[in-house]
């Protein structure tokens, strides 16, 4: 599997940042890269990272389980993801959140059909003093209003 | 830092070693703290939290299992607190895990239920419903349950750590963790079952096993495994004569909790279809079922009859043939048929070895050696597919004691693994490429040097002068085959030879040149298929077969007698370091007598006196005459091993031709024997990309 020319730099440039022998350090960074290109954890994706950093595919697939934010399947162009915990709940983040679902007709970590948006309902994002905070890829967007998020939607269902 | 380190537990003065784990300083104390998680030799995991202890001045409790004892610490393990910790904590691993022991196969050995029962709460607050998840089937042996795993992550190290196969892990997070196998839904291993055995509870469990019976309905007998030179202890679970599993949860004998899958399943071909129950004489140039007194009385008649016409005898023992059985075939041969024409198939230069080592004592590695030496050399041996014993003490000692570990082999090796240095060459070339090793060698301080059939004859001698020179003090290990191929060779089944390694009175022909011998008269193989891949020369041979299975060699037989494995018999058998155990007799099996029992009742036919073929007497007169192996009897009587003295006088060894040959088993392979087992052939993995011999 090849990655872009920019991508296999920014690789080498992690690996050289570990001492000989720890590469295996590399993974987590290098999976959330090459997601980002790839768009998910595919099987081939994770086979190309292990033989890379000289593990097996179980070891990738041990971290790929662990964490959420690698998706185990394929998401829209734009992944919304939003918090309802608790300081945004007090805020109505719960109510963003069926706003969302009910505008777009898909549930939690589903995609529209024409495969531009992907919802995920999320835990604490890091965002409490700006809440109801949600995350538009990796940009955050705080004190949302619901008519904020239906011309969010509108724009990115347009695009 | 005190060393000694004084510390307090239950208001009870201690002492242990600076370092050592509070769980194990009370276990050692007679004080018990459950734990899953903690396995002694396996890296700490800290996981199940069943091992909590109060600790004075702590503001909370502590995983006894990663703390170390210090000065003035002040333990409680039955405090109120505690016990309510551990109530607590199998509540939680309860949560999920079914409630089913009846029907699980692991009720009455499972430490969850022990621990439920011992230290548990009775009763459970959880009314939600639980997390439930198929059972799957790994591979032929392994199957696993996952609502039953507590995550204690013991399988993972063992496959990991102690048989550096790394084949386990844990995926998912939370509630929906499991164990995965390495090839997602199926097993690419040793498919030894060491995660099987190793499983506190019933979530790994063995598909040659399960749900077959009750651990408490077994009788559990002690044998030893008979496909390598390891000498490995299994214990047999036995019911109504039939052997329902292997395994060594006693952690017993010198692997420990060691087996590989031939230890663990391959005793299954005692049971095979084909299995010979019943004497067979050529009829017509057909082998045709007779009894044991006809058969018996045919064979002596017919020796009675060569022997006086002055026929020439070929007499070929077994590499799984027990000493008191070799030692009594050799005493046969020679005094009872007088016929110097004796041999067993050999794969490794022990007599070399020997005669290297003359007059030097402690210089031969017991299994327990290897585990605790400094450095250990490896020269010609692929040890994880041949030696799958001495392979995970390896690993062990590089794991525990940082030892260096050089490998001198053909190809790859998994040794490479833990190696400091490997280097590669071919037969030939090893002996000059260990010579380049003789710094690394130096700075390593103390060595087991192990060596298979790459090294023999005179190089054997050039290698230890090599490492005397070193002026490191040094062990060896003549690497052989099978469960007796070393005490086949102490019993004196070589041509030039008797038992321990006498010079015989006169120089016989070995088995190759009795094969090629067009003008022999009789042939008599015990235990062993020689005609596998050669022909026997002479045509009106008198062929004698004594063997489980009707191989190539019982095929060319005029008479067959079917023969006890050595799951059947008692007697000793000396393993590929030189330790002595002993074989309890765990099944009977219909239809068959052991080796010395036909011995006996030949020996009566023909009038010949060669003294009482029972085993104990046997092996008291192998005490009593052969070098080495006045070992103590409480040793190997209570199913210990004992170390054989190597003979201390030169050994006649020049001018021998001599065919030495590893047979070069894999992990799934034992010789001739490995058609006959279900369990080796089931498995995939042979021929595997990790596994190519």
């Amino acid at each position: 599997m090849t990655f872009s020319p920019e991508l296999e730099k920014r690789f080498a440039e992690m690996a050289a940042k570990y001492p000989e022998g720890r590469q295996k350090a590399c993974l987590i960074p290098m999976l959330m890269y090459a997601q980002d290109e790839v768009g998910h954890m595919t099987e081939e994706l994770k086979e190309e990272v292990a033989k890379r950093l000289n593990i097996s595919v179980l070891e990738v697939n041990e971290v790929v389980g662990y964490y959420t934010m690698m998706r185990k399947k394929r998401m829209g162009k734009t992944h919304l993801q939003i918090c309802t915990n608790i300081s945004c709940l007090l805020w109505d983040g719960d109510q963003l959140w069926e706003r969302a679902c009910q505008k777009l007709g898909i549930g939690h970590n589903e995609v529209t059909a024409d495969g531009k948006i992907s919802l995920e309902e999320v835990e604490c994002i890091g965002a409490c003093s700006w809440a109801p905070a949600i995350q538009v890829n990796y940009d955050f967007q705080h004190h949302v209003t619901p008519e904020q998020l239906d011309k969010l939607i509108d724009d990115l269902r347009n695009a | 830092m005190a060393d000694p380190v004084t510390f307090t537990v239950n208001g009870k003065s201690l002492q242990a070693p600076a370092g050592t784990l509070v769980i194990d300083a009370c276990k050692r104390a007679g004080i018990e703290i459950p734990a899953f998680c903690y396995y002694e030799g396996l890296a700490l995991q800290a996981a199940c939290r069943m091992c909590l202890v109060e600790v004075e001045k702590a503001p909370k409790l502590l995983a006894s299992c990663t703390l170390p004892v210090a000065e003035g610490m002040v333990v409680q393990t039955e405090s109120p607190v505690v016990v309510q910790a551990r109530k607590a904590m199998l509540e939680f691993l309860l949560t999920n895990h079914p409630l089913d022991c009846p029907v699980c196969d692991k009720g009455g050995e499972c430490e969850l239920q022990d621990m439920s029962f011992r230290y548990g709460a009775g009763e459970s607050r959880f009314t939600e419903m639980k997390q439930h998840v198929d059972e799957k089937q790994w591979s032929p042996v392994v199957y696993f349950d996952a609502p039953r795993c507590i995550l204690c992550y013991r399988c993972v190290r063992i496959c990991d750590e102690g048989l550096g196969v790394k084949a386990l892990g844990v995926t998912n997070r939370g509630v929906y963790s499991e164990i995965t196998p390495n090839k997602g839904d199926h097993l690419d291993c040793d498919e030894c079952g060491a995660c099987i055995d190793i499983c506190p509870v019933g979530a790994l469990t063995s598909g040659i096993y399960r749900y077959q019976t009750r651990p408490w309905e077994m009788e559990h007998i002690g044998a030893i495994c008979s496909h390598c030179g390891d000498g490995c202890k299994t214990t047999l679970g036995v019911k109504n004569d039939e052997i329902l599993r292997g395994n060594n949860r006693d952690r017993s004998g010198i692997n420990g909790e060691f087996l590989c899958i031939k230890g663990r399943y391959a005793f299954d071909f005692v049971s095979h279809a084909e299995r010979l129950q019943s004497p067979m004489i050529r009829v017509d140039g057909k082998l045709e079922e007779v009894s044991w007194s006809k058969a018996l009385a045919f064979v002596a008649q017919r020796f009675g009859e060569i022997k006086a016409a002055g026929g020439r005898f070929g007499v070929i023992g077994g590499e799984r043939s027990t000493n008191e059985e070799n030692y009594y075939l050799q005493k046969f041969a020679r005094v009872g048929l007088g016929t110097p024409h004796i041999d067993h198939r050999r794969s490794g230069d022990v007599p070399a070895l020997l005669d290297a080592l003359h007059g030097r004592q402690g210089a031969l590695a017991t299994v327990d050696d290897l585990y605790n030496a400094k450095g250990v050399l490896i020269i010609g041996a692929d040890l994880a597919q041949q030696h799958p014993l001495l392979a995970f003490q390896t690993r062990a000692d590089s794991r525990h004691h940082q030892a260096k570990v050089f490998t001198v082999t053909e190809g790859p090796v998994r040794e490479d693994k833990v190696a400091a240095k490997k280097l590669r060459a071919g037969p030939a070339g090893q002996l000059a490429v260990v010579k380049t090793l003789g710094e690394d060698l130096k700075a390593a301080g103390e060595l087991v040097v192990l060596f298979g059939d790459s090294i023999q004859g005179a190089a054997v001698g050039e290698l230890v002068s090599f490492i005397d020179s070193l002026g490191v003090p040094a062990k060896y290990i003549c690497l052989v085959d099978y469960s007796n191929s070393r005490g086949t060779c102490d019993m004196g089944l070589l041509p030039h030879l008797g038992p321990g390694y006498q010079a015989a009175a006169q120089t016989g022909m070995g088995q190759a040149e009795m094969l090629a011998d067009p003008a022999l008269d009789a042939l008599w193989v015990v235990g062993a298929n020689p005609l596998a891949g050669a022909a026997l020369a002479s045509q009106q041979a008198f062929v004698v077969v004594q063997d489980m299975f009707l191989t190539e060699t019982a095929q060319r037989a005029d008479v067959v007698l079917p023969s006890a494995s050595a799951y059947e018999k008692t007697g000793t058998v000396t393993n590929t370091c030189g330790q002595v155990q002993r074989l309890r007799k765990a099944i009977s099996v219909m239809g068959v007598k052991a080796d010395l029992d036909i011995f006996g009742l030949l020996a009566r036919g023909m009038r010949l006196d060669l003294g009482r073929a029972v085993p104990d007497q046997v092996f008291e007169e192998i005490r009593a005459s052969v070098h080495g192996y006045n070992v103590p009897l409480p040793v190997i009587a209570t199913g210990g091993a004992a170390m054989t003295d190597p003979v201390h006088g030169r050994i006649p060894v020049a001018g021998q031709a001599q065919v030495i040959q590893s047979a070069r088993d894999t992990l799934f392979t034992s010789g001739s024997l490995t058609r006959y087992s279900k369990t080796l052939n089931l498995v995939l993995e042979a021929p595997g990309e990790l596994y190519k011999p």
